[in-house]
């Protein structure tokens, strides 16, 4: 490809690019997103290509392995193009009828539609699938339209227009104008408006100044920010670049978790064809501005999400944070400016400048315009990641776009916000979700993390989860955090063992206290926000724990037996043998079997396998 | 060992912000990191041990004794954990006869957790090597070992 030097070559190509595509010609977008590929759909890639080979289709119909749609439940997915045609649960036997029935014929295969659970009802487009339909996809939409290898695959969508647009058409001062005038507010966790933040590392002294994308994602439970890079890193380098040059920057650094290695890969290679593009490296588009990106792979600790931690860890230093009494925007990275934006955040930038601040405005709420990406997990039978106007009510969320609670169990609470996060209950369920509605009853946006629980999850041991994954991922530096979470999980521990003592709430209470007020950084200063949620919503749990040493969820292993619900059980046997004890014994065919209490070390196998339900927890 | 490290450093520029990724490079040739690789990084990039030692030992994903041929990760992630991701470790732990961060003795196994890979729709999540198995529960622990020599 040749290199680009002024705005207008870009549109050209664009226009080339979309006019040489056929969009009559049959296309086959595959998720290879990571949910995906624990459903093995590498090999359905490959069983396509060989397909379309067999039937020497190679030139009439084209293959596209995409990134992730959302709906990682459902994997693996495809969707047909140009008719839209969504199928789901695809493996690889299903591929020769996809061809020659679907692809050939036209004909719709049934058994591949999405049939919704509670109404029996089939779908054939996923627009009209109830977990897409109440959705609004401004920046997932394009991950199943798009190869995220494919920098012609972003042009042919519009991309790299805003930048160019921005270039073109703006001054920096105007671009952070806009971005101000938008409300768009970091995803990261905090909330912190982005274009005052783009301000002041502007308007900071220094000659190099540095714009960072956290895509570290430490948040257990949230994979939006995976899904961003790795099915469109083009947007998220869009919005860096257009960052860079409001702010006058000229080095950008991509921080990624070492656990998400296909998100390396994929900016990795997009970095590189927008280099080939002169989009990024010296005199952009013939502007004159210069701007690289690196990548950096973290080293899997938490407390690194952290700004002045992972800005540390950026320069091969341990990941330790530090107090802010100066801000990042003025001493970040080798104590020069930098701005630190997450993912999502930077992803939303282009959309904006394209379609102004006013249109971005119309969506959302007072204090939180746009929209959120959020992962629906847990105990929710649609899981998967979901993009929603903020102000959407919790409700809403996890029934009509979740569609309830898997088994149909009883709901009990929505964890979001990860470990700085909180429990919101029942009660609280028609709330509508934005930054500060969340923190109103205590818990927080954080990354979009939503973990649904029902009425098999304990609140104790959840708030004990908790303390014990921060404790391990505290840096240790500061004292309150270490000694406090230290003492935290001491304390809970007792209770889910039996031990608890009745003052133990007021003291996980005033150490709580102590954790706000003196931590170094927010890890510890929102450490305690799942604990006290989870005694303000749940306080009978914690005293069932206590005063009769009960747990009601059956979960907490020291409280709980396991025993044969003898009018369940016809004796099938299936127990019998993966009971690591030997602690089942089978009697006879169509008689219960029998489980001896002193052998059993509650690990929970028998109640895995039985699908009779023949094994009862109290 | 010295001219493979070089060539790692190479790859980075010797650029010593880079230090974390250099780190992660080296374990993937070697599953972990010798104290001969960590001496060569000292040297290359003119850095004191104390720095490339605490980086070594602050991060999770380092390892500085050999490990298994492979190596599981069981998801604790909080979408796995409710799910009942605990189960699974402790099966795991049962099975091998290893507590979690431990290696089998015949160096077959080494047993970790790790806190979400992002594949968190499909939880209990565990990762051998590179392969993703979703949806695990305790009562198919066996049969997955089994799989690995
Ligand atoms: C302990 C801790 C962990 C964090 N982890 C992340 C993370 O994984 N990803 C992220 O984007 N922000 C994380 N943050 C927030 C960042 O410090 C920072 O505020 C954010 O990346 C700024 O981007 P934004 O303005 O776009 O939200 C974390 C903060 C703390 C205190
Ligand atoms: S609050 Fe915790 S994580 Fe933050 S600096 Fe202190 S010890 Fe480290
Ligand atoms: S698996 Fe269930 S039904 Fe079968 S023997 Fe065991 S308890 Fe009874
Ligand atoms: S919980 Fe475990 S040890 Fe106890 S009976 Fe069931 S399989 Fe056996
Ligand atoms: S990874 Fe395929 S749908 Fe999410
Ligand atoms: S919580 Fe296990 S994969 Fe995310």
């Amino acid at each position: 490809m040749v290199r680009l030097s002024s705005p207008q070559q870009l549109e050209g190509l664009r226009k080339s690019i979309v006019e040489r595509k056929d969009r009559s010609k049959p296309c086959i977008a595959l998720c290879v997103g990571t949910g995906c590929l624990a459903y093995g759909c590498t090999d359905i890639l490959t069983a396509f290509k060989n397909e379309v080979e067999k039937n020497r289709l190679q030139d009439k119909v084209d293959i596209r392995a995409t990134g992730c749609p959302g709906f990682c439940e459902r994997g693996a997915l495809l969707t047909i193009y140009p008719q839209g045609i969504f199928y789901q649960r695809v493996k690889m036997e299903d591929v020769p009828e996809i061809i020659s029935e679907t692809i050939l014929k036209g004909n719709i295969i049934e058994r591949l539609l999405y049939t919704d659970p509670n109404t029996g009802e089939r779908y054939t487009k996923e627009a009209d699938v109830p977990f897409y339909k109440r959705q609004q996809r401004l920046l997932l939409d394009s991950n199943n339209k798009i190869d995220p290898t494919s920098i012609e695959d972003y042009l042919a969508i519009g991309g790299y227009a805003a930048f160019a647009k921005a270039l073109s058409h703006m001054k920096p001062e105007q671009i952070i104008q806009e971005i101000k005038r938008s409300g768009l507010r970091g995803r990261g966790g905090g909330g912190f408006p982005t274009g005052a933040k783009w301000e002041s590392t502007r308007e900071a002294h220094g000659d190099i100044k540095y714009v960072i994308c956290n895509c570290d994602e430490g948040d257990p439970g949230a994979y939006m920010d995976r899904s961003l890079m790795e099915g469109n890193p083009h947007s998220v380098l869009e919005g860096m670049i257009i960052g860079a040059y409001a702010i006058g920057a000229n080095l950008g650094y991509v921080y990624i978790r070492h656990e998400y290695p296909m998100a390396v890969e994929n900016v990795t290679i997009a970095i590189k064809q927008a280099e080939e593009l002169g989009l990024l490296g010296e005199d952009i588009l013939g502007s004159g501005f210069g701007f690289k990106v690196k990548v950096s792979r973290g080293g899997g600790a938490f407390v690194c999400g952290e700004s002045t931690a992972l800005m540390a860890s950026l320069e091969g230093k341990v990941g330790e944070p530090r107090a802010k009494y100066i801000h990042t925007s003025e001493k970040g990275l080798y104590n020069r400016p930098s701005d630190l934006n997450n993912v999502e955040t930077w992803a939303n930038i282009p959309h904006i400048i394209l379609k102004g601040a006013d249109w971005f405005n119309k969506i959302g709420t007072k204090g939180s315009k746009g929209t959120k990406i959020f992962s629906l997990v847990g105990k929710v039978k649609n899981t998967g990641l979901v993009e929603v106007p903020m102000g959407m009510t919790l409700r809403e969320i996890v029934y009509d776009i979740g569609g309830g609670i898997l088994g149909g169990n009883k709901f009990k609470a929505v964890q979001t916000g990860g470990p700085s996060g909180g429990f919101i209950p029942e009660s609280l369920l028609d709330l509508p979700v934005d930054f500060d509605e969340l923190t109103r009853v205590g818990s927080m946006m954080g990354s979009g993390a939503m973990i649904v629980t029902d009425e098999n999850t304990c609140m104790v041991d959840m708030a004990k989860y908790f303390v014990g994954f921060l404790q391990e991922e505290a840096c240790g530096k500061c004292l309150p955090c270490r000694e406090g979470l230290k003492r935290m999980l001491e304390i809970l521990t007792d209770i889910t063992r039996g031990d608890g003592r009745k003052e133990d709430i007021e003291l996980l209470e005033r150490i709580a206290a102590t954790l706000k007020d003196a931590s170094l950084c927010a890890l510890g200063g929102t450490a305690a926000n799942p604990v006290m949620t989870t005694i303000r919503y749940f306080r009978d749990e914690y005293e069932a724990h206590i005063n009769e040493r009960r747990c009601p969820a059956g979960v907490c292993k020291e409280l709980i037996t396991y025993s044969i619900i003898d009018e369940k059980c016809p004796g099938c046997g299936l127990c019998v043998e993966p009971c690591p004890t030997k602690a089942i014994t089978f009697v006879a065919k169509k008689k219960p079997v029998i489980l001896n209490q002193k052998l059993c070390i509650k690990c929970g196998t028998c109640c895995d396998i039985c699908k009779m339900k023949a094994v009862g927890v109290k | 060992m010295a001219t493979k490290i070089q060539a790692i450093v190479d790859r980075y520029e010797s650029d010593k912000g880079q230090l974390v990724s250099i780190l992660q490079d080296i374990q993937t040739e070697y599953y972990y990191l010798p104290k001969e690789s960590l001496e060569e990084v000292v040297k290359l990039l003119n850095v004191p041990m104390s720095q490339v030692y605490g980086v070594a030992t602050f991060f999770k994903a380092f390892s500085l004794t050999p490990r298994g041929r492979h190596l599981i990760k069981v998801c604790l992630g909080t979408a796995c954990y409710v799910r009942g991701a605990n189960r699974v470790v402790d099966k795991m732990e049962l099975d091998l006869g290893i507590k979690r961060k431990e290696t089998t003795k015949d160096l077959r196994f080494t047993l970790e957790t790790v806190n979400c890979v992002g594949c968190c729709a499909l939880g209990p999540m565990v990762m051998i090597d590179d392969k993703y198995h979703g949806q695990m529960s305790s009562d198919k622990v066996s049969s997955l070992l089994a799989k690995y020599e």
